[in-house]
Parts: C-alpha cells; sequence; structure tokens
C-alpha cells in the first residue's frame, strides 16, 4: 500500500466521522428531550409547553438533516475507500450496519417527517407517540453502530476462514452483546444527552439573561437541568473504562492515556498530572492519585493494570506466533486440503493480524528478522501524548458538565433560575462537550492503532487500492461543501434562535419576530 | 450447528433480496428524485414550488433509507461486491454523495428564508440531488452490464483498472438516461396524485409523457445495444463453495445476457412489465388518471430493474480484465451463518418498517394545496 494513501485515507475517515458527530449526539439527546417536553404537553395540556416542544423541535429539525447528510457518507465510505476492510470483516461487520438501517433508520426517518407535519393530523397522545419513536430510532441507531465500532475493538465471536480469506461470524451473539459495545453505547449516548441539555441549558440562560421569553426559557432550563445531571453523571461513571481490561489492544490504549509505561502493581494509581517522554519512555512529573486507576480498569483493588513495557513484549509474542499462522495459510491457499497446515494454522490463527503488521515493512512476514519484529511490536503503541491529554481534557470537561448541572439542578430547585453570574456560564459552556464528545472519538479510534480491527487488520492494510489524486480530489471537495454547511447550519440556528420560540406559530410570511403570537404578560424585546 | 436452509438457496434468496431492494428504493425514492429533477421546470413560481417540494416534504426521508439499507444491505451480505463496486467506481459515487448530502439540507433549509436568492440556491441544490444521482445510477448499472476493468489479487485484495470518463460509453449513457426518463415519469405521476389540480400538474403530465416515451425507446435502444455484452462461467462450479472468486473462471461471452430468457421464458415478463407499465403509465396520463399513471410507472421501473438483474444472473459484477475475478452468487456472498442471521432479521423487521410506513402515508394523505402554504406554518 503507498502510505500516502493509507494516511489520506484515514485523513478523510477521521474528518468525516468527527463532523458527522458534530451532529448526531445533539439528535440523540434532544430528541429524547423533546419526548419529555411533549410529556408534559400532554399532561398538562398547556399550550406553553407545546410551544416550548415545538420550538427546541425545530432547532431538533435543522441539526437532524445535517446528520442524516453526512451519515450518507459514512454508510457508503467503507466501500469506497476501505474496500479491502470490507472484504475483510463485512461478514460482521456489514450485519448490525444494514440492522441499524431496517430497525433504526427506517424507524427515525419515517416518523420524523410526521413528527414535524403531523401536528394538526393526529391526537396529542399520538403525536407523542411519533415523536418518541424518532427518539427510539435514533438512540437504537447509536446502538447498532456501537456494536459495530465494538467490534472493532474487541472481536468476538468471529475467526479467519482460509477459504475465503477473510473473517466470518461463528458467533453471532458474541457480536451482539459485546461487552465493549455495551459499554461504549451506554458511554455515548450519555455524552449525547449531556450535549444537547448543555445546549437547551445555555440557550434558555442566554434568553433570561436577555430577559425574553421567559417562560419557554425557565421550563426549558428545568428540563435540561434535571436531564443534563442523570446524563453527565452517567457519562462519567458508566465511561467507557469497563472495556478496557478486556483485550490487549484495550490494556494497551488504557496504558497509553495513562502514558504508564510500566506494569502498575495493585491497588493501581492514577497518574492526575504527568509529562509523556516519548524518546526516554518514561513520563516526568507524575502526580498519582492512588487506588483509582485499578477501580476504573479491573474493578478492583488487588489487580496490577499492566503497563506499556509489558504490553510490547505480549505482542512480540504474538508476532512470532502469528508468521507461524501466516506460514500454514500460505501452504492452504496453494492446497486447501492439506491438513497438516489447517492443524498448525488453527493453533496460530488468532495471532494471524500480528504477522500482518510486518507488512508494513516486508512483503513477507516469513523473512522478518528478531529486530523488525521488535520494531513492529513497538508499534502497537498508539500515539501516546495525544491519548495522555486527550484522556485528560475529556474527562475535565465530563467533571466540569457535572458540577454545571449540579448547579443548575440547585437553582432551578431553589427557584432562582436568573442567577446572573451562572446563567453567564451556562452560556459559555455550550461549545464544552462538543469539544468533550470529539475528542472521545479520537481516544477510541487513535488508542485502537495500529489496528483497524484489534489483533486483525492492520489499519495501513484496509484501504481502497485508489490514487492519491482521487482521495483528494474527496477529501478537499468535502472539505469545502462540509465547512459551507457548517456556516449555513450555524447561521440557521442562531437566527431561529434570535426569532425565538413563538415564530413558529404564524403562518409565513412573518411579521417582527416574536410580536404577532407572544402571549399577553410575555416579555418580548 | 445445521440450518434449515442450505447454502445455495440462501444466496440466491439474498439475490432476491438484493432485487427487492433496489426495486424498493427505485420505486419510493425514485419518484423523490424523479420530482427534484422535475422541479425546476414544472413549477416556476416560488408557490408552485413550495407545493411541489411539499408533495415529498415529509415523507423523502423515510423513502431514502431504501438507499442506505440498501448498500448496508449489500456490505452485510454481498461484502466483495460492496467493496468492488463502491471503490472502482470511486469518483462516481462520491458524486452521487455529493448531490445527495445536498437533498436533505435543501429540503429542511429552503424555507427557512424568504431571500430569493437563497431559495433559488435550494432549488438548484433540490435539482442537483434528484437528477445527478439518478443519471449516475443508471451509468453505473450500465457498467455492471458490461463488466468492470478490476483485478482481485492472491489476498482478494481489489485493484481497478479504469479511468472516470471511461465510465461513459454509449451504452451506459443511454442506461443514464433511461434511468432519468424512468425516474421523471415515476415523479410526474407522483405529482399527479399528490399535487393539486392546476398548472403544475399540467405541466407534469406534459414531461410525464414525454419522460414515458422516452423510457420506451431507451429501454429498448439499450436492450438492443445489450446483445453485445454477456459473461458465462466455465467449467463446472460448486453453488455451496465458499465464496472465493479465484476458484471460478468466466469467459466474455457475447449475447450471454440473453441467455436466461431463452431457458427461462417466464423471466420474460420482467422485460414486458418495463415496457407494458410505461405505456399504461402515458395511457394514464392522457386520460388523467393519476392512479393507473403511477401504477404504471411503479410496474416500469420495477420491470427494468428485474429486466438487468434476471439477465444478468448469476453475475452480480463481472470483471473484464480478469476471468478469475468476476462476482457471482455462487462466490462473492457472505458466510451461510451470516445470510441466515439476516434472513430472519429481514423477514421480523421488513413487514414492520413496511406496516407503520403504510401508517404515515395514510395520515399524510390528501393533495398538497398552494391555499395550506399559507396557513400551516411546519410546511416546507
Amino acid at each position: 500500500m503507498d502510505p500516502a494513501v493509507v494516511d489520506l485515507s484515514r485523513l478523510q475517515f477521521a474528518l468525516t466521522a468527527l463532523y458527522h458527530f458534530l451532529f448526531v449526539p445533539l439528535t440523540l439527546g434532544l430528541s429524547f428531550m423533546l419526548v419529555i417536553m411533549e410529556s408534559v404537553y400532554v399532561m398538562t395540556k398547556r399550550p406553553i409547553w407545546r410551544t416550548t416542544t415545538r420550538f427546541w423541535g425545530t432547532l431538533f429539525g435543522i441539526n437532524f438533516v445535517l446528520g442524516v447528510a453526512t451519515g450518507l457518507t459514512m454508510e457508503f465510505q467503507f466501500g469506497m475507500n476501505w474496500s479491502y476492510y470490507s472484504h475483510y470483516v463485512g461478514d460482521i461487520f456489514g450485519a448490525p450496519l444494514a440492522i441499524e438501517g431496517l430497525m433504526a433508520f427506517f424507524l427515525e426517518a419515517t416518523f420524523v417527517g410526521l413528527m414535524f407535519f403531523g401536528w394538526d393530523k393526529l391526537r396529542p397522545v399520538t403525536h407523542l407517540l411519533v415523536t418518541f419513536l424518532v427518539a427510539l430510532g435514533t438512540n437504537l441507531s447509536a446502538l447498532w453502530i456501537l456494536v459495530a465500532n465494538g467490534w472493532m475493538q474487541n472481536p468476538v465471536g468471529a475467526a479467519f476462514n482460509p477459504d475465503t480469506l477473510r473473517m466470518e461470524v461463528t458467533d453471532f451473539r458474541a457480536v451482539l452483546f459485546n461487552p465493549v459495545a455495551q459499554a461504549k453505547f451506554v458511554h455515548t449516548v450519555s455524552a449525547g444527552y449531556t450535549i444537547a441539555a448543555v445546549f437547551v441549558l445555555g440557550v434558555s440562560a442566554w434568553y433570561l439573561l436577555k430577559g425574553r421569553y421567559v417562560s419557554v426559557a425557565k421550563r426549558s432550563l428545568t428540563v435540561a437541568a434535571a436531564f443534563g445531571l442523570a446524563s453527565s453523571l452517567s457519562v462519567v461513571v458508566l465511561g467507557d473504562e469497563s472495556g478496557y481490561a478486556l483485550t490487549d489492544n484495550q490494556k494497551m490504549k488504557l496504558a497509553a492515556l495513562e502514558a504508564m509505561w510500566e506494569t502498575e502493581p495493585a491497588p493501581a494509581g492514577l497518574t492526575a498530572f504527568g509529562i509523556p517522554d516519548l524518546k526516554a519512555r518514561e513520563t516526568h512529573a507524575e502526580i498519582k492519585i492512588p487506588y483509582v486507576l485499578g477501580l476504573i480498569a479491573t474493578r478492583s483493588l488487588d489487580r496490577p493494570v499492566a503497563g506499556i513495557f509489558e504490553l510490547v513484549a505480549q505482542a512480540e509474542t504474538r508476532i512470532e506466533s502469528g508468521v507461524v499462522a501466516y506460514d500454514a495459510l500460505q501452504t492452504l491457499k496453494a492446497n486447501p486440503k492439506d491438513l497438516a497446515a489447517r492443524g498448525v494454522f488453527e493453533t496460530h490463527r488468532r495471532d494471524l493480524g500480528y504477522a500482518l503488521l510486518l507488512k508494513r515493512h516486508v512483503a513477507d512476514p516469513r523473512t522478518a528478522d528478531k529486530a523488525l519484529i521488535q520494531k513492529a511490536a513497538w508499534e502497537t503503541v498508539p500515539n501516546v501524548p495525544v491519548m495522555f491529554w486527550s484522556f485528560r481534557i475529556m474527562a475535565g470537561i465530563g467533571f466540569l458538565m457535572i458540577a454545571l448541572f449540579a448547579t443548575a439542578f440547585v437553582l432551578a430547585a431553589l427557584r432562582r433560575q436568573n442567577t446572573r453570574w451562572f446563567l453567564m456560564i451556562a452560556v459559555a459552556a455550550i461549545p464544552l462537550p462538543w469539544i468533550s464528545t470529539e475528542l472521545g472519538w479520537v481516544l477510541a479510534e487513535v488508542g485502537r492503532q495500529p489496528w483497524a480491527v484489534e489483533g486483525v487488520l492492520p489499519t495501513f492494510l484496509a484501504p481502497s487500492s485508489l490514487s492519491v489524486a482521487q482521495i483528494l480530489t474527496s477529501i478537499v471537495v468535502f472539505t469545502l461543501l462540509y465547512g459551507a454547511l457548517a456556516v449555513v447550519e450555524v447561521g440557521l440556528i442562531l437566527r431561529t434562535i434570535k426569532k425565538g420560540p413563538f415564530a413558529e406559530q404564524e403562518a409565513f410570511p412573518s411579521g417582527p419576530p416574536g410580536v404577532l403570537a407572544a402571549p399577553a404578560g410575555e416579555a418580548v424585546a | 450447528m445445521e440450518l434449515p436452509l442450505d447454502y445455495p438457496t440462501l444466496r440466491l434468496i439474498w439475490w432476491g433480496l438484493l432485487g427487492v431492494l433496489l426495486i424498493g428504493f427505485a420505486l419510493t425514492d425514485g419518484y423523490d428524485m424523479g420530482v427534484g429533477a422535475l422541479l425546476p421546470f414544472v413549477a416556476r413560481t416560488d408557490e408552485e414550488r413550495r407545493m411541489v417540494i411539499n408533495t415529498v416534504g415529509a415523507t423523502w426521508e423515510g423513502n431514502q433509507v431504501w438507499f442506505i439499507t440498501g448498500g448496508a444491505a449489500i456490505f452485510a451480505a454481498w461484502p466483495l461486491v460492496y467493496g468492488v463496486s463502491f471503490s472502482g467506481f470511486y469518483l462516481a459515487i462520491f458524486l452521487v454523495l455529493v448531490a445527495m448530502i445536498l437533498r436533505p439540507v435543501g429540503f429542511k433549509y429552503r424555507s427557512k428564508r424568504p431571500d430569493p436568492r437563497w431559495r433559488a440556491f435550494w432549488d438548484w441544490a433540490l435539482f442537483t440531488g434528484g437528477f445527478v444521482p439518478v443519471l449516475v445510477f443508471g451509468v453505473a448499472v450500465g457498467n455492471v452490464l458490461q463488466g468492470a476493468p478490476f483485478k482481485l489479487d492472491g489476498d482478494l485484495r481489489a485493484t481497478y483498472h479504469g479511468a472516470f470518463f471511461g465510465l461513459f460509453t454509449p451504452f451506459t449513457l443511454v442506461c443514464g438516461l433511461l434511468s432519468v426518463a424512468m425516474l421523471a415519469l415515476h415523479g410526474a405521476a407522483w405529482l399527479g396524485i399528490k399535487a393539486e389540480a392546476g398548472v403544475v400538474q399540467d405541466r407534469a403530465r406534459r414531461f410525464g409523457t414525454a419522460a414515458a416515451i422516452a423510457s420506451l425507446l431507451l429501454f429498448l435502444v439499450g436492450g438492443l445495444l445489450a446483445t453485445r455484452l454477456g459473461f458465462r462461467i466455465e467449467g463446472a462450479f460448486d453453488p455451496a463453495a465458499p465464496s472465493n472468486p479465484l476458484r471460478m473462471a468466466t469467459v466474455a461471452a457475447p449475447g450471454a445476457w440473453f441467455d436466461n430468457f431463452g431457458r427461462h421464458p417466464w423471466m420474460l415478463a420482467a422485460p414486458a412489465l418495463g415496457f407494458g407499465g410505461a405505456v399504461l403509465a402515458l395511457l394514464g396520463l392522457w386520460r388523467r388518471s393519476a392512479p393507473l399513471a403511477f401504477g404504471g410507472s411503479s410496474a416500469s421501473a420495477a420491470g427494468i430493474v428485474a429486466t438487468v438483474g434476471l439477465s444478468m444472473f448469476p453475475f452480480i459484477l463481472p470483471s473484464t480484465i480478469d476471468p478469475r475475478s468476476s462476482l457471482t452468487v455462487w462466490n462473492a456472498s457472505s458466510s451461510h451463518l451470516t445470510l441466515f442471521i439476516m434472513l430472519i432479521v429481514v423477514v421480523v423487521l421488513m413487514p414492520v418498517v413496511l406496516l407503520y410506513t403504510a401508517w404515515v402515508f395514510k395520515v399524510l394523505w390528501g393533495r398538497t394545496s398552494t391555499a395550506a402554504l399559507k396557513t400551516d406554518p411546519a410546511l416546507y
């Protein structure tokens, strides 16, 4: 593989995936907040809750379409840019994507139109059900895509088939109930709920600061405070780390984000701060919090947490075993009926992917010497400083969110929503959870390197055989298109917020924003 | 584990399901795209355009899932087909993506501002989002019928040895135009059902009539040109063999795409439906019978897609440069277990999807009127 093609393919995937995930989490969380608000409307029958629901629904819609539009790219670029990956693991990886389409996309996309156009065509309870089905659809979609992604991090229930030269499903139940996927699902949707809560909280706070649309803003702020407190606690407590003790790569990911070179004996301590040094392979100026890492990673105080040196040594052993599997596979390719070779292959099959790591340096892994094997073993360490700092910023913002929502919750309970210093903080906090979730994906995916699928397929073998010019074309056009759409989207969101919750109540063409339909006594700036 | 269905049967079923998904896409999102492609021509004023957009505004999103799920189903059931075709036709698929990205945004954002330049831009986006994908899909199907210049190496890694402009030959252009004509007809027929009577419907009927005639001619010309195309499998093969194209040999055989119709004359029902449906649609447009026109255009689209699939069977994507790389029903599928599990998923979920989709269409039933645009703030 041309290294430039590999790098550009990765760049395009990173750009389009991170961009896609600017819109998805807001969809995940806001859809359920709409359900909550509309439930209050259905129960109390007070029109202000209907107005509130429809207002956030309008913002939901502006955001939703970009999630859909950029999701198209995600669905098709596996085949476009990662065709060897598609062949190699499609037997497993394609299934959750297809189920996502059948179970989740049809649901959300069929009902989202009715959600917007059905207000006057449906009874309130039925419309609430429709809104709920949209929320269910978006969240089911997250479930299936994380089953797919979880499998890349922890490829259970599958084995390499030497006849078809690819991975095939052996146990679908294991793929479905992959513990890494489950941890990821809870963590990711909680992050989405937190983003939506911060968004609603921040926009409501802005209205309260300006003294506009107070009736809607106060109610929204209260919903956001409760919803946000629960979600931000969930995102931190039910973090992704529960899956970090499971596989060698997951352990390596943990060691890298901790910049933990030596194995940490039980009870393992957490590094709160430090400066990782790649050359010396040590971390300077460490400040450690005792016990915490052991609790997070092993859910115990009596188990050690493996460090980078130990994991690299294990990788070396697995590469050597993988070369034996690779050798047997070459025999099987020429003669599928060679029973001796099949026996050897079965014994070493789970390390085949490790032999493929050598292909970065030699065409035939069997020709690699000890030094090269050591080099490849060290290449199983992901980018330590990126991991180390991403994790600290992500987790730091996570704790900030808990503090923000705890404060909001207390203020809302005391009916002191108009506390100015807090409102200003709430507005300023809007971008923070987005930074945090994007870094979460950086951690998950940079941390998975050098693997496309952990222990199975190295990333540098996974792309399509495209030319640099082809990928450059798509990267440039995607960047321009996505950039322009981001500007338009943010512009429309701001415009809708400025027009306020009552603008949607009247027919187009509209009069002065917010004036026509605002109920008596409503403060309109 | 012994599965209740054998491997060849499951492969056959999944080949059929691939057809069902493609036809589902053509019949549902097909008219949305047709309406998009007709938008600038059948609707001139802003009010007319809003009316046309709102005939599909509430339902296009669910329809588009046929496309997305179709792609994912190819990934799950035919991973090699998914990888080889999407990477081989890279820039063409990329063009489709760009056009299709503009579509959701166009529907949602157009009505957000009254500025005429803003609206004109999104009109253009909606036209592009309807026209370009339909044209490229047709061209792509043409290339699949011709065979594509790709080769699989010993590890089943695909390399493609053609260029973007090589995709366009007289035959593939005919296929592309047929695709546009077929779905423009379908879109015009939809407007007959969903748009209020008036100038827009009259224009739609005129464009629909032209599209129906073009469909008939292009389908005929495409069929004639296709007599020079075709591939055959060489030697014996085992339909239950592991999916490995390297173990099967194929050969280019001009005319072979007509073999199946000779062997199984019932298959001629597909092209008959393609022609007959277009004639019925034409009749419906003349006699101002919207159900007849829409039924005809649906039958025609289904017949044309089925004709392509049946004529190529068991080929899915033949290679023009390597006899041991062609992808067929018998050498490019997922494993026996995956096909079985995914079939259960489809059997359980598809009826549910169809049921609630029907309910949503029932709730939203009725013509879109220009009067409603003034009173309903939810409309685009």
